[in-house]
């Protein structure tokens, strides 16, 4: 006689409040063993490559925010490189510092929202206040340049929209200067507290074979030991200039991802640093009228920037045909932009290369054979988010 | 074949000769482009040594309606060891939008190839499971196709008035006959 093998199928999500957002994982178990995991996306998806099928090229940098709505920055640089690709237009290099420091302290602001929801993920929930304090801080940066604390809308393609306010300069070093003591004190709280130990240690294990396999990127790719990192290995807007290292992990488990999250941050910090300290002279958005529009300043004299003005804003900017793939390195690994262009003012295809979505088809590989309790913590530890999977 | 050709481009042309369509570089982007029959091959041939494109970084397609063929499907590949990337590309008739399954070569490509068939119609040969990912499972159509039009959806809301025109963008004619 044969025993049956009884297993038990649960749903859980889309409504949970772990799976930061609205994915659903339909789970086989053993008992209390993972025998199957199936991902089920697309709660979130809003069609935002159709939208912007139908948007002039700058009008989609709005939309483009959206979609990893925790760095949008990112987003906009992804999306700007591509169109400033296809377009060959260079950009001055006060802007590229500028979107470095953005870009950066972006990253360490998302990184401080995923220790904060693996913190109360874990029920470690005043480490969530502890992060959202610093990261609100990094938020008030944000307005200061931009005028949002999400959703910036700040890049242009061609440069930024405006210079940096005198005072950020200052608020952005007074933040820098405090943060490093704030991380002590997270890492002291968490990286040798035996809970926190346990539940990540050898958890939710990811081989570099399968990370490969898998297309995983970010620091889930760079926790199983792999140091692909898109600003070292294809440097865009000046991270060539800049010294910073690469963490990486070795065994691929949620400790390892965890370790090389927390050392990103301080990496980050080192970068905007040295940016600041070297921050260029120049203008921040290209001369080319083609491309941005004149300074208010020109259109009471010359009747060519009226032109180019009206010119850009009825119809926008015309690149040639062609295609191109820009990439960034996004908090959570490689964000692409595919553009297809055919010579008229808007995109014929706009394809959005999401990390999360490469990331989380990782999941059942790494959950499968472990303990149900221990999804939420390959979740997190991922750090996906649903617009950009679902986008 | 434009004169210029990366390494591995040239190496492509020649492993697969008549099946490379074309090859060439825009801004900087390797481009190859390959005979649907020979897509799979194309990707293994780059994947394994020396080459070692083992990251299917990307798997999508664009629809160049009205033209024909209708279709191009795109696979972005990255060598860690080369640091390097290269797009392979093909093409797939309107009449006939199916494409050999790259989930032998890349185990990505299984999610990659189900949004590409939920959103453009292109079936996969051969793929383990080829079921709608982003939409619901009972939607009709494939909306990222040229001619699915952008309209609004009329909602069941209270005092809802659905604006007019509701089509914010015209509808393109009907498909041309094949050449």
């Amino acid at each position: 006689m044969t025993l049956a093998r009884e297993t038990l199928t649960i749903n859980m999500g889309p409504q949970h409040p772990s799976t930061h957002g609205v994915l659903r994982l339909v789970l086989e178990l053993e008992g209390e063993v993972i025998a199957s995991c199936q991902p089920v996306i697309g709660y979130l998806h809003t069609g935002i490559e159709k939208e912007m099928e139908n948007r002039t090229y700058h009008q989609n940098i709005a939309l483009v925010d959206r979609i990893e709505y925790l760095s949008s920055y990112h987003e906009e640089l992804a999306y700007c490189m591509a169109v400033e690709k296809l377009l060959g237009v260079e950009v001055p290099k006060r802007a590229q510092y500028i979107r470095v420091i953005l870009c950066e302290l972006n990253r360490i602001a998302s990184h401080l929202v995923w220790l904060g929801t693996t913190g109360i993920d874990l029920n470690v929930s005043s480490l969530l206040m502890y992060c959202f304090r610093d990261r609100e801080r990094i938020l008030e940066l944000s307005e200061m340049v931009s005028g949002q604390r999400m959703m910036p809308g700040y890049f242009r393609i061609g440069g930024v929209a405006e210079d940096l306010p005198e005072e950020f300069p200052a608020a952005a070093r007074r933040f820098l200067e405090e943060f490093p003591r704030r991380l002590d004190e997270y890492e002291a709280m968490l990286t040798d507290n035996l809970i926190w130990r346990r539940r990540h240690e050898g958890v939710a294990v990811l081989s570099r074979e399968d990370a490969l396999a898998y297309g995983v990127t970010g620091p889930t790719l760079r926790g199983s030991g792999i140091p692909y990192d898109v600003r070292k290995a294809f440097p865009y807007s000046s991270y060539d200039e800049f010294e910073f290292d690469i963490p990486t992990g070795e065994h691929g488990d949620a400790y390892d991802r965890y370790r090389v999250r927390m050392e990103e941050m301080r990496q980050s910090r080192r970068i905007v640093l040295q940016a600041l300290d070297r921050l260029p002279d120049g203008p921040v958005l290209t001369p080319d009228r083609k491309v941005a529009l004149p300074p208010r300043a020109e259109l009471v004299r010359s009747m060519e920037a009226v032109i180019h003005q009206f010119k850009l804003v009825s119809e926008g900017l015309h690149p040639p045909k062609g295609e191109v793939y820009a990439a960034v390195e996004s908090p959570r690994g490689e964000k692409g932009y595919y553009i297809v262009s055919d010579g008229s003012n808007r995109p014929v295809r706009v394809r959005v290369r999401a990390p999360s979505f490469s990331n989380l088809q990782a999941l059942p590989a790494m959950v499968r054979g472990g303990m149900l309790a221990d999804v939420v913590v390959a979740i997190a530890s991922i750090d996906i988010v649903l617009g950009d999977v679902d986008r | 074949m434009t004169a210029s050709l990366t390494p591995v481009q040239e190496f492509l042309v020649e492993r697969l000769g008549e099946a490379v369509v074309e090859a060439h570089a825009f801004r900087g982007d390797a481009t190859v482009v390959v005979a649907r029959e020979r897509v799979v091959d194309a990707l293994r041939e780059v994947r394994d040594e020396p080459w070692r494109f083992e990251v299917l970084v990307d798997l999508t397609a664009w629809d160049r309606y009205p033209t024909e063929p209708r279709f191009e499907v795109v696979y972005h590949l990255l060598s860690l060891k080369r640091r390097e990337r290269l797009r392979i590309k093909t093409r797939v008739p309107g009449h006939d939008p199916t494409v050999p399954s790259a989930v032998s070569v890349f185990a990505g490509a299984n999610w990659f190839e189900r949004e590409v068939w939920d959103l453009f119609g292109i079936r996969f040969e051969g793929h383990p499971n080829l079921t709608r990912i982003l939409m619901p499972d009972d939607w009709e159509g494939h909306p990222l196709r040229r001619d699915f039009p952008l309209t609004e959806e009329p909602v069941e809301f209270h005092g809802h008035v659905p604006k007019v025109p509701s089509e914010i963008v015209p509808r393109v004619g009907p498909a041309r006959e094949d050449p």
